[in-house]
């Protein structure tokens, strides 16, 4: 128990140093500018670490595998075709009226309900892991190029413009609803903090879980939408990072080498913003923004992926 | 019958192909062409025609062949990472040798793929457990860490538009004297068909091919050699078309069987006509302008996948 403490600690200790690196470093000029809107910056950036590692800890403990995260499951390109959606709906021009805020409570809400839907038709009757990859894989290249396809609908001159602007990504971070995702955040950890021992007993297995008074599919489901609301945060700030949660949620268990979801959670959070503000700094310092964060994620987190497959697949 | 229903609408689905368009080309006026008219014919509209028919039926070939050879339904150049590894190729040749013709840049991205392709199948051997599910899930994952090498370069290079225009399939930039390395795949469909009842047996497995006296491992690297130039040949042309490889086939051999020969023309006709009515849809929606081919086949293709995933699970359970 010590041991875990000291981990953490170190974690906090090093996110902290990285979020002061990247808040003062080179800082110069006209500083009560520079400062409020790296911070801003540096806000989102966390939040969206924060609501990854947390929704995909939370996800792989109620399926009950270390593969599947919500992201490679579809729920993040999702939340893009609910957000082209909306926008092809009410017309483009109104894009600039409507209130960026409540078009992103609006999306949340549909996600809640497509991921407790997802939950009972996929979650509980299939077993078998890859496919379930395989499906979650497909819909979201199915999402995917339903929201590209409206794109181009929208405006067929210019769709890739269009498509920047609509879209946040790590370089074009969605600053409006900052306030918004941070009371969402605050609200859903609230909401679970109680039950976060419920999910340690859920590890065990469904079996094991009812066995011992847990009625595991009214916990699952609402599991659910805690998942459903951090996935909309995530999203809706920085973008689909697809192998984000799949990366600090396995460092997360290698390292804390722990059952318990308190520290689990913890953990992956710490780790989460750690690999996200360092990485961040690195693209806009080191590599200066010739390239995206997502973009260096992507090929660690799938090479990792690759791994963990193969891995899983001699162990039978 | 189903021939004649395909061959039908092969032909129905052409004629309209030409003469659909922003230039008033009627049906009518074929008999009496004005000099622009011809032109557009000549330049614009029948050189779409052939490079969709030639990609529609070369892209569901190549599919074919691959899942043959993997005994794996699921495979296919999207789900293998052939048509990512040939982006690379792309993109190594742009950067390489950056004022070299499309010959050369071809010939790049015809190496990647076959490597590529290479790799894939020596993974595939390499993978005791054989879940049918399992294998395209690696492919889909070896595409998307090439695919992040190539957004990487591209960024650093300053390319990113320029390696877009090949990520996203689109026939529109198709014209005369722009389209006619796509006519390679051609040959290779005719070399496939000549072929066909060797990719049968070894479909069938290696040593029970060797059994037969057939040369397995040449085989096997006759069809990568196929897979990797067609494939190639579409994504210098066109532009990445997704999926169309993996559910063409799949329809066909869901009424004809497994018996190469006999499915093989129907499954490059299929495609063609597939790919033929995704573009008109694709043209038709937002007339005047066009959506790409590459969002068309994209949404329609992993929409029927889904279906045919589902299907192999109902089939699996019963």
């Amino acid at each position: 128990m010590k041991r875990l403490k000291g981990k953490i600690w170190l974690l906090v200790f090093l996110a902290v140093l990285l979020i002061a690196l990247f808040l003062f470093s080179g800082l110069s000029g006209n500083i009560s500018y520079i400062l409020p809107r790296r911070a801003m910056k540096i806000a989102a950036i966390i939040l969206t670490g924060a609501a990854v590692a947390f929704s995909t800890v939370v996800f792989q403990t109620i399926t009950q595998n270390r593969i599947l995260t919500p992201s490679i499951m579809g729920l993040d390109d999702l939340y893009m075709l609910l957000n082209t959606a909306i926008i092809f709906l009410f017309g483009s021009t109104r894009l600039t009226m409507m209130d960026r805020n409540i078009q992103f409570l609006l999306n949340a809400g549909i996600m809640i309900l497509f991921s407790v839907l997802m939950y009972h038709f996929l979650f509980k009757r299939e077993q078998n892991i890859y496919f379930l990859l395989l499906i979650g894989f497909v819909v979201g290249t199915f999402f995917e190029s339903f929201s590209s396809f409206m794109q181009v609908l929208i405006d067929p001159n210019e769709f890739q413009i269009v498509q920047d602007r609509m879209f946040a990504s790590f370089n074009n971070l969605n600053i409006d609803v900052l306030y918004l995702a941070s009371a969402l955040f605050a609200a859903a950890a609230l909401f679970s903090v109680r039950d976060l021992k419920y999910l340690d007993v859920m590890a065990l297995g469904r079996d094991h879980a009812i066995n011992l008074g847990v009625d595991f599919d009214v916990a699952a489901r609402r599991f659910m939408v805690i998942v459903a609301v951090l996935t909309s945060i995530s999203t809706a700030l920085a973008g689909p990072v697809t192998f984000l949660g799949l990366l600090v949620a396995n460092i997360s268990y290698e390292y804390l080498k722990t059952y318990r979801h308190r520290e689990l959670i913890l953990g992956a959070i710490l780790i989460s913003i750690i690999a996200l503000v360092g990485g961040q700094w690195i693209v806009e310092r080191v590599f200066a923004f010739s390239t995206t964060l997502s973009v260096i994620i992507n090929f660690i987190g799938g090479i990792y992926f690759i791994y963990l497959l193969l891995k899983e697949n001699r162990s039978w | 019958m189903n021939k004649i229903v395909l061959l039908l609408s092969m032909l129905i689905l052409s004629a309209a192909s030409l003469f659909i368009g922003v230039s008033d080309v009627g049906i009518t006026d074929i008999f009496h062409l004005s000099g622009e008219q011809k032109e557009i014919l000549l330049i614009s509209r029948l050189p779409r025609l052939l490079s969709i028919v030639a990609a529609g039926a070369g892209l569901s070939i190549a599919g074919l062949i691959m899942q043959q050879l993997s005994r794996n339904k699921f495979v296919s150049p999207t789900t293998a990472g052939t048509m990512d590894f040939a982006k690379l190729g792309i993109l190594i040749a742009l950067l390489v040798f950056s004022r070299s013709g499309p010959f050369l840049k071809m010939a790049v991205a015809f190496l990647f793929a076959l490597l590529g392709t290479y790799l894939f199948m020596k993974i595939v051997d390499n993978i005791k457990f054989k879940d049918p599910v399992f294998i395209p899930l690696v492919g889909l994952m070896l595409g998307n860490i090439v695919s992040s090498i190539s957004t990487f370069f591209a960024y650093r290079y300053d390319l990113i538009q320029n390696i877009s225009s090949w990520l996203i399939g689109d026939f529109s930039n198709v014209i005369k004297g722009r389209y006619e390395l796509i006519f390679i795949s051609v040959p290779l469909v005719m070399l496939a068909y000549l072929y066909a009842n060797r990719f049968t047996i070894a479909g069938m497995g290696e040593d029970f091919s060797k059994n037969l006296g057939l040369n397995y491992k040449n085989v096997v690297r006759l069809g990568l050699v196929i897979v990797a130039f067609i494939t190639s040949s579409v994504i210098i042309t066109v532009g990445v078309i997704p999926f169309l490889g993996l559910i063409v086939p799949n329809i066909v051999s869901i009424y004809r069987g497994d018996h190469l020969q006999r499915s093989l023309p129907e499954t490059a006709l299929f495609g063609s006509v597939f790919l033929l009515a995704c573009d008109i849809l694709g043209r038709l929606i937002i007339y005047p302008y066009e959506i790409p081919i590459h969002l068309t086949v994209g949404v329609i293709g992993s929409g029927i996948f889904i279906y045919l995933l589902l299907r192999s699970r109902r089939n699996e359970a019963a």
